[in-house]
């Protein structure tokens, strides 16, 4: 056998996960000791969790976990030269192990010609808390607590006939960053998501989605009822062509659209490699199209920093339907010339900064309202397996899923057969005719994003399924 | 390491789990990349941990840790059982396992050149040389170059007397050239879109000849640029191996997964239409030469290895022969559901993930008597596409579209000019069924994904797909307006 399955240890150093203060002094002694075997500049990444996720299908309990872990992310520079090593090892021999490792491959590697250093520090002060990211509720959520909020869902499910499907998480992380350019930052984080598919035996399908830093907010019950009136609502749907159709979109459909404009446009390494779509003052909505990403909304799930502890700030996305902005992080904002945005990922990043925290703003179109204004058109209620087809077009390839309705005359008619759709989502916002003036919390790619429902005045469907 | 597994097992039976299994895993992954001839990023990571699954009262529990010592044993143990007394509070139908032997042994990767004890500046010099001949080529916007090596050593211990270690050794590398003007976005990537990769050593990367093809693809990105856009109608395709894969994985590979077929995953990316019904009655998944293999033992594969995760043997389970739909990847539970026995398809994504069914080897297996190139010559009028793009199917596998980087069109069996922005779409089984030739082992390569996602929480799975070149007919390409 090449090598060996790791030992056993005595019992070792552990940082919890409600325990930032921990985090930035395994943050802090790693960076000495890479100070200390010859890196000329350093960063910690420290992030301890905790996470439990409850699992259920044909309304009962099939998967159940739990784990607790500890990663170490170093980013080591000498000169230009940098590597990126990680670890869960964080005994004196594991820390010693990372940075040698640390530095024999900086000084293998080639100098990166325009590295423009790490972050530097704005002050003294440890960045984080100043947005309450961090509920105890969730912390301490038992395997009990998230069998209870199931067995709610399910019991919304068995009331109506059908079926439950879904899963029910909560996790917490300490999360801390030290660099040697003074940066320190710091905090707890805390996340809870529950959603739910359910199926009913009349080919009807729902779905309702949760996400809340305080997991005792979110009322499983209310959930439950939301995805099994929504899959009664679709039985025996009657297949339609594909075409153009105006649409309203539900909030779990207009997610997709801001994670995956984020994805194609709102990165700054997209811009500089021109792959993006985003030119400033670039009209690419209707005037009813704002978006920011805002990682201090409360509605969302907040960070006071990003993964290089750079303090975030708000970022205006789109203005009335003209581009502003993109977000940076620290190397995509000195190829610019401009400051990071907070918005880095953990090195190594080949993919560039990223909107986490995308908010959409609210429109003043009650969102029962928005089916009124349909004249012949469908209500979508999310999408699915969605994938770029040409990424400068921001042209979208995907499936509705889980609650598709004919609209005739402002009102529902019934429900219909899951279409495929090939569509530019920067054309869907220039179609946007109505926003709802509420909004919901949606679990994205990385982050969360809250959104309104949108009313929009075309959609290509390019293909029927036989559901 | 023996001590730890009996710790864990000792306590979970003690609390009352009826069966309970550990992993204990320790991952290492190098990478580099490189963009327009800058090292980006060179890291390495490494993570050890364990797991620990039960059965208590029928109900599943599983908890995991990255810390290995004895305290850690015990509450990792108690806090599975926990779990598991908890999701018995929800439980409907009582989980059973099929009868299979205690597992003993050890596997290993055949590894000619050892990935991690190549010099890292060797293996930076090899991807830079193949990044810069793609880079030179005039009317590049950027380029980008991947080396990934990982390493897993897997020790598995079970209640029933079970215990197994295996190290598996997996590398991949690839370059991509992309060329933008204006609007559009043209790339080419070589062997495939985000890399090749096989279980293997450095000679799997050394094979590819990354710097001879770099340059070839490179060219061809730009001449995408002002190719004619792909015309749209019924027409005949053929798929060269880099797109056939793609296709297997997800019409095939996947809904052929059967805790997706009972529901498990309907809340993530979906159900399967291959529904127990049809494997009774002899369903025609596609035409007589589409035959199917899930081969947990084919050398290269990124999903071959010695035992899956609960202990079940490495196999090849047929799937689909002769076009007819004759299995599924199963597990020890979900397996007597449909009167078999486990085909070994119980996959974790290291330590922190409970195994859940994944692809091994999803493999179409090569039908003697034409090579691709005798197949495109078999072709009067077609497209032949190239190296996946983009993909996207139904929550039942049915409606599929996919994107290629690259179509030559085939005229009087003869390939010729190239179309950009290719696509196409079709419903599954309708698609198989079009299938009117397969080719023989001539084209038959090994290719794969390191990045299959499933579950909640997710989980990244590598896995291996050998296939052929195949041609379909009456396949409507050109989706969408732009």
């Amino acid at each position: 056998m090449v090598g060996e399955t790791p030992g056993t240890s005595a019992p070792g150093r552990r940082v919890g996960s409600d325990d930032p203060p921990a985090a930035l002094a395994l943050a802090e002694e790693v960076l000495e000791r890479a100070t200390r075997v010859g890196a000329t500049e350093a960063e910690v990444l420290v992030v301890a969790g905790d996470s439990a996720l409850t699992r259920f299908a044909n309304s009962e309990i099939h998967q159940n976990v739990a784990e607790r872990s500890l990663s170490v992310n170093l980013r080591y520079v000498v000169g230009r030269r940098i590597a990126v090593v990680s670890t869960g090892k964080v005994d004196a021999d594991g820390l010693r192990t990372l940075v040698h490792r640390a530095a024999a491959i900086a000084r293998s590697c080639e100098e990166l010609e325009d590295w423009a250093g790490l972050p530097a520090a704005a002050g003294d002060d440890v960045i984080g808390g100043s947005v309450v990211a961090w509920s105890d509720a969730t912390a301490g959520a038992t395997p009990e607590l998230r069998a209870e909020g199931v067995r709610a869902v399910i019991a919304a499910a068995t009331s109506a006939g059908v079926e439950a499907y879904g899963s029910f998480s909560t996790d917490a992380e300490s999360v801390a960053v030290a660099n040697s350019a003074g940066v320190r930052a710091a905090e707890r984080r805390t996340a809870s998501q529950l959603l739910t598919v359910q199926m009913s035996p009349d080919g009807g399908t729902g779905y309702a989605e949760a996400v809340s830093m305080d997991a005792t907010t979110i009322d499983a019950a209310a959930i439950g009822r939301e995805a099994a009136t929504k899959a009664r609502a679709s039985d025996n749907p009657v297949s339609i062509d594909a075409g153009d159709y105006p649409v309203v979109l539900e909030e779990y459909a207009v997610g997709d659209i801001t994670d995956m404009l984020g994805y194609t446009g709102f990165s700054a390494l997209a811009v500089q490699e021109e792959r993006s779509f985003f030119e400033p003052g670039r009209r690419i909505g209707s005037d009813l199209v704002t978006m920011i990403d805002d990682g201090f909304d409360p509605a969302g799930l907040p960070a006071s920093f990003d993964y290089e502890g750079v303090a975030k700030q708000r970022v205006s996305l789109v203005e009335a339907g003209v581009c502003q902005e993109v977000v940076y992080d620290s190397q995509t904002a000195a190829r610019a010339g401009r400051v990071s945005t907070g918005h880095g990922l953990p090195a190594p990043n080949p993919y560039g900064p990223f909107p986490l925290n995308a908010v959409m703003a609210a429109g003043s179109t009650p969102r029962d309202a928005l089916i009124g204004g349909l004249d012949r058109g469908l209500l979508i209620t999310r999408f699915h397996y969605t994938n770029v087809v040409h990424p400068k077009l921001a042209i979208i390839t995907g499936m509705t899923r889980d609650g598709t309705f004919l609209v005739e005359g402002g009102k529902i008619v019934g429900p219909v057969r899951n279409l495929r759709y090939t569509q530019s989502y920067l054309d869907a916002l220039a179609g946007v005719s109505a926003v709802s003036s509420s909004r919901k919390t949606i679990r994205g790619f990385l982050g969360a994003a809250v959104v309104p429902a949108l009313r929009i005045d075309g959609w290509t469907f390019t293909g029927i399924t036989e559901h | 390491m023996k001590d730890l597994t009996d710790r864990a097992l000792d306590t979970a039976s003690k609390l009352g789990a009826t069966y309970a299994d550990v992993r204990v895993v320790r991952r290492r992954d190098e990478s580099i990349s490189i963009k327009s001839g800058r090292v980006e990023g060179v890291a390495l990571g490494e993570t050890d941990g364990f797991g620990v699954r039960v059965l208590v009262d029928g109900a599943w529990g599983f908890a995991a840790s990255d810390t290995l010592d004895m305290d850690e044993a015990d509450r990792v143990g108690a806090l599975a059982v926990r779990i598991a007394r908890a999701s018995a509070t929800a439980q409907r139908r009582p989980v059973e396992l099929d009868d299979r032997p205690p597992a003993n042994g050890t596997y290993e990767t055949p590894v000619e050149e050892d990935p991690f004890k190549l010099p890292l500046e060797a293996k930076i010099g090899d991807l830079m040389a193949a990044d810069r001949a793609a880079g030179r080529v005039k009317g590049i916007t950027f380029t980008e170059s991947i080396y990934t090596a990982q390493r897993e050593w897997k020790t598995f211990a079970a209640t029933d007397g079970s215990f197994t270690e295996q190290v598996i050794t997996g590398v991949g590398s690839g370059v991509e050239a992309n060329a933008i003007d204006g609007d559009e976005h043209q790339r080419r990537s070589y062997p495939d879109g985000g890399g090749g990769f096989q279980a293997a050593g450095y000679e799997y990367v050394r094979a590819m000849n990354l710097v001879e093809n770099a340059g070839r693809v490179a060219e061809e990105a730009v001449e995408l640029l002002t190719a004619p856009q792909c015309p749209s109608g019924l027409m005949t395709v053929v798929l060269d191996p880099s797109q056939l894969y793609m296709q297997v994985h997800e019409s095939c590979g996947h809904p052929s997964e059967l805790d997706r077929v009972f529901g498990t995953e309907a809340s993530y990316a979906g159900t399967s239409f291959l529904t127990p019904d049809k494997l009774d009655e002899g369903f025609m998944y596609g035409s007589e030469l589409v035959t199917i293999v899930a081969d947990a033992t084919a050398p290269g594969g990124m999903g071959t290895f010695g035992w899956d995760d609960e202990g079940v043997a490495a196999q090849a389970v047929p799937l689909v022969q002769n076009g007819k739909f004759v299995g599924y990847l199963t597990s020890r539970e979900t397996a007597p559901r449909v009167g078999r026995s486990s085909g070994g398809a119980m996959r974790a994504d290291g330590w922190n993930r409970i195994p859940l069914i994944r692809m091994t080897n999803v493999n179409m297996l090569p039908v003697p008597g034409m090579s691709l190139d005798e197949i495109v010559a078999d072709t009067d009028d077609g497209l032949y596409l190239q190296t996946n793009r983009s993909w996207s199917i139904d929550d039942r596998r049915l409606n599929f579209q996919f994107a290629t980087e690259v179509a030559y069109e085939i005229k009087n069996g003869r390939k010729g000019r190239i179309f950009k922005n290719p696509t196409y779409t079709g419903i599954t089984y309708e698609f198989w069924r079009s299938c009117d030739a397969v080719g023989d082992d001539r084209s038959f390569v090994m290719l794969g994904t390191p990045n299959c996602g499933k579950g909640e929480p997710s989980q990244t799975a590598r896995v291996g797909h050998a296939v052929p070149g195949a041609r379909f007919r009456n396949v409507r390409v050109g989706v969408g307006k732009w």
